[in-house]
């Protein structure tokens, strides 16, 4: 107990009173203000999503997904198929083409190369090239195959969204691969394997979930781009499976149809967009499933 | 220092040294490794300097000492891992049946199948219990029947009975202590002559440590054991020789270094030791 | 138990021998370098075709591509080819897009971060994730179908109230159509808060929580230890999340394009119809050749070295912070 006499602060308490409940607004106003930030947030969320499948529910139908494209903007219906079908096989090539090399490379960066000067700039040029503008993708692709081929086709599409996906891979595997515990390596490399036998037999089944989950967010994206494309595909009304011949793409064709004042083109518009919207959300939403129900519990 | 290292066992056994009963080390054991002038270096750093001893074949040694006094840094010279680490540069020698194992033309890849590893904190591969064990055989090529070995390897690994219905389980379902009995299962499944164990129990529990310990005891009667641990009473327990490491500091840089201090049968280390030093650590008067 | 025999080892084993698959090794090192080694090919190829491409039109512009804002490519007296509209145009609406999207990107980080309970905190991420996974066309087609029909109004109400104010007024001109500047803005703020946000989170969690507990046991309120101890450490990684945030918003292509009017013009009023490099580039390229053509590509050059020295820059900021802030705690 105090002997001492308190020091007298009856002015001051009344203060501290009075700042208690100031200070105690300011925290509440704080509180409140940084709530709806993320209310905010939350608005162009459901406005945009909602708008899209509320519209574009309107047109959707069987037919939808598998008419061709109309010739002409101001006719009513048609359907998207041909660009579906664009979709799919540009998205899945640029895949094929994009993702083998990207966890090649990042196996090179973290298990391989790790901290040596070749290793460094690749990895700080990986990060640049996540930031080139997709229309500059395309901008290129159309320089060095476009016009060396005189010809707009899916495979050049293909490869300006690989070019897109290339360093995200990279990125996202690379760091899959950095959370494999080091003593796992050991392990293998004490029992007298090669380098390469461990990466495959024991770094890369480890990580794979965290892999395959990065490089479906990076299928989603590629599939939702549009500036790679509109250089380089070029444009279709009806399917085209081949790859060396034009085609075109849901995101190209909303685009297309965006800017134009007919009903018809903006219904197509729109169905389009909710198709994209339902395949984009899809493989997000396998890629944290893939994540978090296959990763290796340990 | 080194007055009490390789020459006492060097000779024929002394009969007025007649050490506990069970102890057939008495008498020579053919030479396995023989270390020269071993000194490790970290970039600029110097872990550990000039030792010299000998391993002998079906014995256990065990390293005790302070912590870092350099002792899992030596185990690691034996199977060539301190390679994986950056800037690690090795001088000396480490002959292994007559063989450097340092010298340029030699591959890690071979020393490391010839020498398996036991690690501190159990590293059992994400995949099932057959899978780890049959993973060295594998590597080796080994086209005998892989069923046999992972089942003699578990067996030798006292973890048979206790799994023997769940191979295709995967590893990381067993407890502690079996998965460590695993990673020895797996380690002796390419059936290497020497068994490198870096304070193998020193995540377990008593009982889990027990077990392994009565483990050692019997494979060592295949395989030659070298085990780093920080208890004392362990390496009394379960091995045959002991050497003892301890830091010294270097006056011109301030940082500390390891040597090998005493190099003994266990019962004179820790019942007679030579050096004060030794005898500091065993009764426990210094850290 | 099994009785074990000694292993016997022949006197002078051979270590020397290449194991099998040490050529693979060899081999595998090689391939993995190489697949590394395309980055750098492919940026070079990049930078040399775009460059190459783009210099007829900067030969024939000369200086007059960075210093005039007269955009004719057609004109009959020779190409005029200044591009200061459209640099003009990127940098109004990226502007207006971070003054929108960062405080709401702070405010949802220190949402999740600081206030929302931690079930809520799964949420809070898929939603962000699914604003960053919204496709930038069907953001756009929102914006052209939606957003600028309707927000005329209110850009009529904010020109009335502040359009008379001295300085600030100009800001606030009439408003046509929808499409402006301004609508750019929102749509581009809408499309950056996720990398902002992702960014700024993970620089909020790396503020010691020693200093955090430390505020709040000395009777801090929550919101004075977010002011005290949480933000000025997380300043520098702030800075960096919104340059990076910056960087996307000025090579954002897609939903600009559709929103902006696609009129290049040099006006203060951001309700005003505009221009910026990369919509001028997608909306103009089919029409174009020659001259003209090499001239979108040389705004395409301009852009991705304007685009990468921001992203870089970024980049590093990011990481000084979170270096230093990673190596004290």
């Amino acid at each position: 107990m105090a002997l001492v006499d308190p020091p007298v602060r009856e002015p001051l308490d009344l203060t501290r009173a009075r700042l208690s409940t100031r200070r105690r607004l300011a925290d509440r106003a704080a509180t409140a203000v940084i709530s709806l930030a993320f209310v905010v947030a939350l608005v162009p969320l459901v406005a945009v999503v909602g708008y899209v499948v509320t519209r574009g529910s309107g047109i959707m139908s069987w037919e939808f997904l598998t008419s061709d494209i109309p010739r002409q903007y101001r006719v009513d219906g048609g359907g998207m198929y041909p660009a579906i079908v664009g979709t799919l096989l540009t998205t899945g090539l640029a895949a094929l083409m994009a993702i083998p090399l990207g966890v090649l490379g990042a196996i090179y960066l973290n298990e391989l190369g790790r901290q040596n000067r070749t290793a460094r700039a690749i990895r700080f040029l990986a990060d640049v090239m996540t930031g080139v503008p997709s229309i500059v993708m395309g901008l290129f692709v159309y320089t060095i195959w476009v016009l060396r081929f005189e010809r707009q086709s899916a495979f050049a599409g293909a490869l300006a969204l690989a070019c897109l996906m290339l360093p995200i891979v990279i990125r996202s595997t690379e760091e899959m691969l950095r959370l494999v515990p080091d003593e796992l390596r050991q392990g293998s490399l004490a029992l007298g394997s090669h380098r390469w036998r461990t990466i495959t037999s024991v770094v890369l089944p480890t990580a794979l979930s965290g892999i395959i989950s990065g490089a479906m967010l990076a299928i989603a994206r590629a599939a939702g781009e549009t500036a790679p494309l509109v250089f380089t595909v070029g444009l279709v009304y009806s399917p085209s499976w081949s790859l060396s011949d034009s085609s075109t793409a849901l995101s190209a064709q909303i685009f297309r149809n965006a800017s134009q004042p007919f009903a018809g083109a903006q219904d197509r518009a729109f169905g389009a967009a909710l198709t994209l919207i339902v395949l984009v959300f899809a493989f997000t939403a396998l890629s944290r499933f893939v994540a978090s129900r296959l990763a290796i519990k340990s | 220092m080194s007055d009490s290292t390789p020459a006492p066992t060097a000779l024929a056994p002394s009969p007025a040294a007649a050490p506990a009963v069970d102890a057939p080390v008495a008498h020579e054991q053919p030479t396995v490794f023989d270390v020269q002038g071993l000194s490790v270096h970290y970039g600029a750093f110097r872990a550990v300097r000039d030792v010299d001893l000998q391993i002998r074949r079906n014995e256990i040694t065990a390293f005790i000492g302070p912590s870092g006094c350099g002792k899992s840094t030596v185990l690691r010279c034996f199977n060539r891992m301190n390679d994986l680490i950056e800037g690690a540069r090795v001088e000396g020698q480490v002959r292994y049946h007559g063989v450097d194992l340092y010298d340029p033309a030699v591959q890690p890849v071979e020393v490391r199948r010839r020498i398996g590893m036991v690690f501190q904190k159990p590293n059992p591969f994400p995949k099932s219990i057959y899978d780890n064990v049959a993973y060295g055989p594998r590597i080796t090529g080994q086209k005998g029947n892989l069923d046999e070995v992972v089942e003699r390897s578990l067996r030798a690994a006292a973890l048979w009975d206790e799994v023997k219905d769940r191979l295709k389980r995967s590893a990381l379902s067993l407890s502690g202590g079996q998965q460590q009995r695993l990673c020895i299962a797996r380690a002796i499944a390419t059936d290497p002559e020497v068994l490198l164990m870096d304070e193998p129990c020193s995540a377990l529990d008593p009982i889990a440590t027990a077990r392994i310990e009565d483990l050692m005891q019997e494979i060592k009667q295949r395989y030659t054991i070298i085990i780093v641990t920080h208890n004392m009473q362990q390496a009394a327990r379960v091995s045959d020789r002991t050497a003892f490491f301890t830091t010294e500091v270097n006056p011109s840089s301030d940082t500390r270094t390891g040597v090998l201090v005493e190099y003994d049968l266990t019962d004179r280390v820790f019942s007679n030791p030579s050096d004060e030093r030794t005898e500091n650590y065993v009764t426990g008067r210094f850290g | 138990m099994t009785t074990l025999t000694p292993i016997t080892i022949a006197e002078r084993p051979d270590l020397t021998i290449r194991a099998r698959g040490s050529r693979l090794d060899a081999a595998f090192r090689g391939l993995a370098l190489a697949a590394g080694l395309v980055v750098l090919a492919v940026l070079a190829l990049i930078a040399y075709s775009t460059v190459d491409a783009a210099l007829p039109a900067l030969r024939a512009a000369g200086l007059e591509f960075v210093t005039s804002d007269r955009w004719a490519p057609n004109a009959p007296d020779g190409p005029h080819l200044g591009s200061l509209a459209f640099v003009y145009g990127t940098a109004v609406v990226s502007s207006i897009a971070l003054v929108l999207a960062v405080p709401v990107s702070v405010g949802i980080a220190l949402f999740a971060t600081e206030i929302a309970p931690r079930r809520l905190r799964r949420w809070i991420t898929t939603a962000v994730d699914l604003l960053a996974a919204i496709p930038s066309v069907v953001y756009g087609l929102w914006g052209i179908a939606v957003l600028a029909p309707n927000i005329t109004g209110v850009y009529g109400w904010m020109h009335r109230t502040f359009g008379d104010l001295p300085v600030v007024g100009a800001l606030f001109g009439p408003a046509s159509s929808g499409r402006s500047f301004m609508t750019a803005g929102i749509v581009l703020a809408i499309m950056i808060v996720p990398i902002i946000t992702s960014i700024t989170r993970e620089v909020l969690v790396t503020v010691p929580r020693g200093e955090k507990e430390a505020a709040l046991a000395l009777g801090a309120t929550r919101w004075e230890m977010i002011r005290g101890a949480v933000l000025p450490h997380s300043f520098g990684g702030m800075v960096g999340a919104t340059m990076l945030g910056l960087g996307r918003a000025m090579g954002e292509t897609i939903a600009v394009a559709l929103v902006i009017g696609s009129r290049p013009q040099i006006v203060a009023n951001l309700f005003a119809t505009g221009d910026a490099m990369p919509a001028v580039i997608v909306n103009q390229f089919g029409e174009s050749s020659g001259t003209f053509r090499s001239a979108l590509i040389a705004l395409g050059v301009f852009l991705l070295v304007l685009t990468i020295v921001v992203n870089v820059l970024g980049r590093v900021i990011v990481n000084r912070v979170q270096v230093r802030f990673r190596g004290a705690a």
